[in-house]
Parts: structure tokens; sequence; C-alpha cells
């Protein structure tokens, strides 16, 4: 008995050398939010093994990276945490020279980017998207009428209107900055308001239709939404999408839309940044550059449909992705997307606990 | 046999005589050492994390890392030691908190009570069961744990959901779909079938060591079986009832999956405000405030609930 349990423990001691010089990256990234073969792509071409692991909110990424040696080497998080998370040290700076595919960045993106990121300096864009709504049409219809309006924030907002939808099931994100900049823009306040006035507004608003709302969930309506389980969702456009195409593809009948309402929405970026204690460093820029390389943008982009950060991609990406309004807003509805800017902490404190209110009734 | 014995090796004398005797140079006898062991766990992997965790909630919230702010600093050459109470008295103050420790304790309470109900017939009838009957039970009692935890949970709701299982069944006699997901009665369901198995366990082994020749003669004393349970059965099983009831209240006082994953954003439990003010408002200091709190919550209904049990022991003395 004895001598295999040696062999065992010596083959232990001798792997462990040999796995530390393997190399691996260690990603954090949103769930449901690469194409299915890009990371095979990228360890075959670069040799590097990936640990690829996902979340569903930003309030989690930000737990994580405070509480220390996360052990992430890239991480996503979207642009309004992200500005308060450099504030607080929590990025290294990119080393420009190791991502030659900067080049392929759209200008425009990069400099709406900027506002989170002074120059640009921790993070690079990977996707773009907007927060809107995502309803079961047939159900929608039935119950608000044929040639109701359904490109308004009203479905959400307006008590009467969302206490029609109540019994097929509404959901809402479990994000509070999205949900109340949501709700001021509503009201026709500013969406990073951070007046205590501006905020009970909200709150009230929320509160007037908390009645008819199922549960605040980021990433169940996914799900929820492509099986008929709920009618009405405010969500991420692209998770709407892959709600959309799990319903045609299981072919119940059930008809999934997306759509950025009238009243405009906000408009988020999601940016690859490195945690400052990341532990290698080299495979991390290894990997973003990958990412920004226009063929692997376009895949990704063809894949989860939410809009590339990547200029150059463009021309890669399906012309029934970038012909889509929902996707690739057009002019006229760009012009109604806000950007949604980090809150101070003592704001934050207030915003949670209105939250809370709203959520459980306390 | 002789000449098997003459095979093996020569038995070694007191294998740990070395480690026993420079043991024995410092100090320690084998004796200590037993003791030493399990009380060394205990200090490192729960009075130390306790400590660090009551440290925590002497804090305040700072956005930076770590998230709350030091304790001691050391300015000009003197060090301060500054303990913040803001966090306890915010549990007071603020009636969140307060309902979610009530709202907890009732929803752990009444899934108890359900648990004991519809666990002491199924004990009872386990007890009374003969073999090779009993084992089969007995294993399909525990079989359960043998999937994820998190996994029962999901099938659960796959049962619960509109287009679920329960309601595609009452679909076949036209009865419109029940919306069950996301309220109280799911978490109620979710914790019941959780803990059943620690109900009935204890409530089996109590109950099989029931001398049967008691209840005869309960019954040769003229009296009706519910009179029998009443007074002779359920008195004796009192020990398992407590020790069943205890195994399902504590930790669904704290349960947080169940309702998290069941429960509607109106199932206020304390492990789900816990969660959400770690990871969803980074308030280390406040959780760590409300887990101290919560720690004192249970303790107390278990302290009564022993007891209860030491004095259900002494009268049986």
């Amino acid at each position: 008995m004895r001598t295999p349990l040696a062999i065992a423990l010596a083959s232990l001691l001798a792997a462990t050398p040999a796995l530390a010089q393997d190399q691996v990256v260690n990603v954090y990234n949103w769930s449901d939010y690469i194409a299915e073969d890009t990371i095979a792509k990228f360890t075959a071409e670069t040799g590097i093994a990936v640990n690829y692991d996902v979340f569903d909110s930003n309030e989690i990424v930000e737990a994580k990276l405070l509480a220390g040696n996360s052990g992430y080497d890239v991480v996503v998080p979207s642009g309004f945490f992200l500005e308060r998370q450099i504030a607080a040290g929590l990025f290294q700076p990119l080393d420009k020279g190791k991502l030659p595919n900067l080049s392929n960045m759209d200008p425009q993106i990069m400099e709406e980017t900027a506002a989170h990121d002074p120059g640009n300096e921790h993070a690079v864009d990977y996707m773009w998207g907007t927060t809107g709504l995502g309803y079961n049409v047939a159900a929608v219809t039935e119950r608000l009428g044929a040639d109701a309006d359904l490109a308004t924030w009203d479905l959400l907002f307006d008590p009467e209107t969302v206490s029609k939808l109540a019994d097929c099931g509404v959901a809402v994100l479990d994000a509070p900055a999205e949900v109340y900049a949501a709700a001021l823009n509503y009201l026709g306040l500013d969406p990073n308001s951070e007046s205590e006035e501006d905020l009970a507004a909200a709150e009230e608003l929320l509160l007037s239709v908390r009645p008819h709302i199922r549960y605040f969930h980021s990433s169940q309506y996914i799900d929820d939404l492509g099986n008929g389980e709920i009618c009405l969702a405010m969500g991420y456009s692209g998770d709407v999408f892959i709600a959309q195409a799990a319903a045609a593809e299981a072919g119940q009948g059930v008809e999934i839309a997306y759509t950025i309402p009238a009243e405009g929405a906000l408009k988020w970026f999601d940016m690859f940044a490195i945690p400052a204690d990341a532990p290698n460093v080299d495979n991390a820029h290894a990997f973003i550059n990958f990412m920004l390389r226009p063929d692997i943008a376009a895949a990704n982009t063809n894949y989860v449909y939410y809009a590339s950060g990547n200029g150059a991609a463009l021309e890669l990406i399906d012309d029934e992705v970038k012909n889509d309004p929902a996707i690739y807003p057009p002019a006229e509805v760009a012009a109604n997307l806000y950007p949604l800017n980090a809150h101070t902490p003592e704001y934050d404190e207030l915003l949670t606990r209105s939250w809370t209110r709203v959520k459980t009734g306390q | 046999m002789s000449t098997l014995d003459a095979d093996l090796p020569p038995p070694r004398q007191r294998p740990w005589s070395l480690i026993e005797r420079s043991l024995a140079g410092i100090g320690l006898s084998g004796r200590a050492l037993v003791i030493f062991a399990p009380a060394l766990w205990l200090i490192v992997f729960f009075l130390v994390p306790l400590a660090v965790v009551f440290g925590i909630s002497l804090a305040v919230k700072q956005f930076g890392r770590p998230p709350y702010t030091d304790l001691l600093t050391a300015e000009d050459g003197t060090v301060q030691l500054t303990l913040h109470l803001s966090n306890y008295i915010r549990l007071f103050t603020d009636a969140l908190y307060v309902n979610a420790y009530l709202n907890s304790i009732k929803i752990a309470a009444i899934a108890t009570a359900i648990a004991l109900l519809i666990g002491y017939p199924m004990a009872y009838f386990i007890a009374r069961t003969q073999d090779p009957w009993r084992n089969i039970l007995l294993m399909l009692v525990i079989l359960p744990f043998w999937t994820s935890f998190l996994l029962r949970v999901y099938a659960l709701a796959g049962f619960m959901r509109g287009n679920g299982v329960i309601n595609n069944f009452l679909g076949l006699f036209g009865i419109p779909p029940l919306v069950m997901m996301q309220t109280d009665f799911a978490v109620y369901v979710g914790i019941v079938y959780t803990y059943l198995p620690f109900m009935i366990l204890p409530l089996y082994t109590t109950l099989v060591k029931l001398d049967p020749a008691l209840l005869e003669a309960s019954a040769d004393l003229g009296a009706k079986p519910w009179r029998t349970f009443l007074s002779v059965t359920l008195p004796l099983s009192m020990p398992g009832i407590i020790a069943g009831s205890m195994l399902v209240f504590i930790p669904a006082i704290g349960e947080f999956v169940i309702p998290s994953l069941l429960g509607g954003p109106g199932t206020l439990m304390i492990g789900r405000v816990l969660w959400d003010e770690f990871f969803a408002n980074t308030n280390w200091p406040r959780s760590a405030a409300v887990a101290i709190a919560m720690l004192v919550v249970v303790v107390v209904p278990i302290m009564l609930m022993q007891r209860a049990q030491d004095a259900v022991v002494e009268r049986r003395k």
C-alpha cells in the first residue's frame, strides 16, 4: 500500500512546478457574453488556458474587487461602475504597447468611454448596449390592445398599464443605479441626478408599480421571457435577444421583442480592465488584445447581439445585426440615449436603502 | 495460521513512540493532544473568524480596499482605537433589520411545525415497519442527499412555475395556472422539503426505541389508541421532537438559497438582507453586524431548546 501512495505523492510534487509554468488567464465576464468558440481559439493560438467565470451584476464584481485577491486577470464592469473603481485604485493602467489592436477601436466609442476613464488609460470597451424593455408580443398585445404603443416606458412605469400585465409576469433588473436612472428619465428628471428630492420621486414612482412586479433579478428573465413565464422585463438589449432566439428555437409560438422606449434609455459600455493585483498581467493583455481583433470582435457580436466597440469589426458583422435598430440604433433613437455617471458612495448609500424599500416594502 | 504469521513482517513496536517522547519533552501528553486537536480546530476555524467578523462590525464602510475603515490607526506615534457602534444602532433604528429577523423566525417556526406534522407520522410508520422494509424506507429518506441541494431547489421551481408540472396537470382539468413561484408558499415548500429528513431521522431514532410493551400496558389498562399516543408515545418521543425541530428551525432562520430562488422580492429573510448588504451594497461592517446579531438571535432559541431537552432527560431519570 505504501509504495503506490509514495509514487502518487511524488508525482503530485513533480506536477506542481509544471502546473505553475502553464500559462493561464482568469477572466470574469458577464453571463452569455461571448461566442462559443472564442476561448478555444484563444487557447489554440496562444497556448494560454482560460479560466472563465461569469457574473450577472456590476455590484458583485465590485464586491469581489474590493475584497481584494480576487485572482482575476481580466474583468468586464460597466463604465458607470468602472469609473469609481478606477478612482479607488482597483485597476492598473493598460500597457498600450501590448495592445496593438487598440487601433481597431471605434474613435466615437473611445471618446464616450473616456468620460468614465479619462484618456482610456485603464480600460477598453468590449461591447455596448442599452437597458430597455423586452416583452412577449402576443401576451402584451392581448392585454393592451393590438394598436397600443409598445415603445414606451409606460409599459413598466404607468401603474394602470403595468397592472394589466401583472398576471402574465413582470420582471425588473436587480440593478438600482439603472432602474432609478430609467425612472428619473421617465419623470423628465436628470437620470444622473443625485438630489434627494429626485430620488424620493423615483422611489415613489417605483413603489406605485411595485405591486405588479413579480421579481427583481438580473438574469432570470432571460429564461423566463423565452419560455413564456413572464411577459415583460426591464433588461439588457442582448439578453432579450437571447430570450428571443431561445423562444424561436423552442417553437412554442412565443415571440419576444426588444424596444428602446421613445423616452430614452441608458447606453452603457462594458469594458475590459485588469485588476491592480492581477496575477497574470501579460496574459491579461494577450487576452484583451485577442478580443480586440476585428474577426474575433465581429464573431462575438454576431453571437451575442450586442454592439461592438470595435470599429474595424463593423464590416465583418452580419447585416441582420448591423442593421437591427435595437442593436445599432439609428441617429434619431441614439439621440435619446443617455450615459450614466458613477455615483458617489454617499449617494449610493441612499440609493441602495431606497432600493431595498422598493424591493421588500421595508 | 502459523505459516501465515511467519509471512507477515514482525509488528513494529509503537510506531509513534518517537513523536510521543518528543511531545512529552515539551510537556504534552497523548491525552492533552487528543483534546488539543479539536480545540485548535475550533479556535482556528470558528473563534478567530468570528472575532474578525466582530472586528469588522465595529468599523464603517469606505470605498476602497478593504471596503471598511481600520480599527487601529497610528498617527504621530500614538495608536488610536476607533470602534463604531453605528452598525448595531442601525439594526434597531431601521425597521428593515428587526422585521427581517422577526420574519425569518416566523417562516422558520411555521416551516418547522409543518415539517413536524409531516415528519412525525412518517417516522412513526418507519419505526413500526419490520426489516427489510424499514431499511429501504430509511434509505428513501436519505436518498435526496445524493444530489446537490441546489439542484433539488431548482427542480422544485420546475414543479411550481407557471408552465411547470403542477400547473400543466391542473391545466388538463381546465384550471387556470396558479402563481406559486416567487411567493411565500414556495419558500415554505422549499424549506419543508429540504429539511424534512432532519426532522424524520431523530424522530425515528426515539420512536424505534419505544418499548411496545408500554403501549400494550396502556391498552390493557383501558386506554384508547389516541389516549395511548398522547400520554405514552408523545411524551416519550419528546427528545426526538426537540432535536428534529432544532435541526430544522436553526438552519431555516438563516436560509438564503431557498428564499432567493423560490421566494418573491417581499419574502424578507435575514440571509437575504445579509447577502444584499455584503454583495449589492458592499457594506461589510453592516453585514458583519447583521451576522453577529443573527448569531445571538439563533443562540437564544438553541439554549432554550437545549434546556428543554435536558429537562426531559432529567425527568426520565
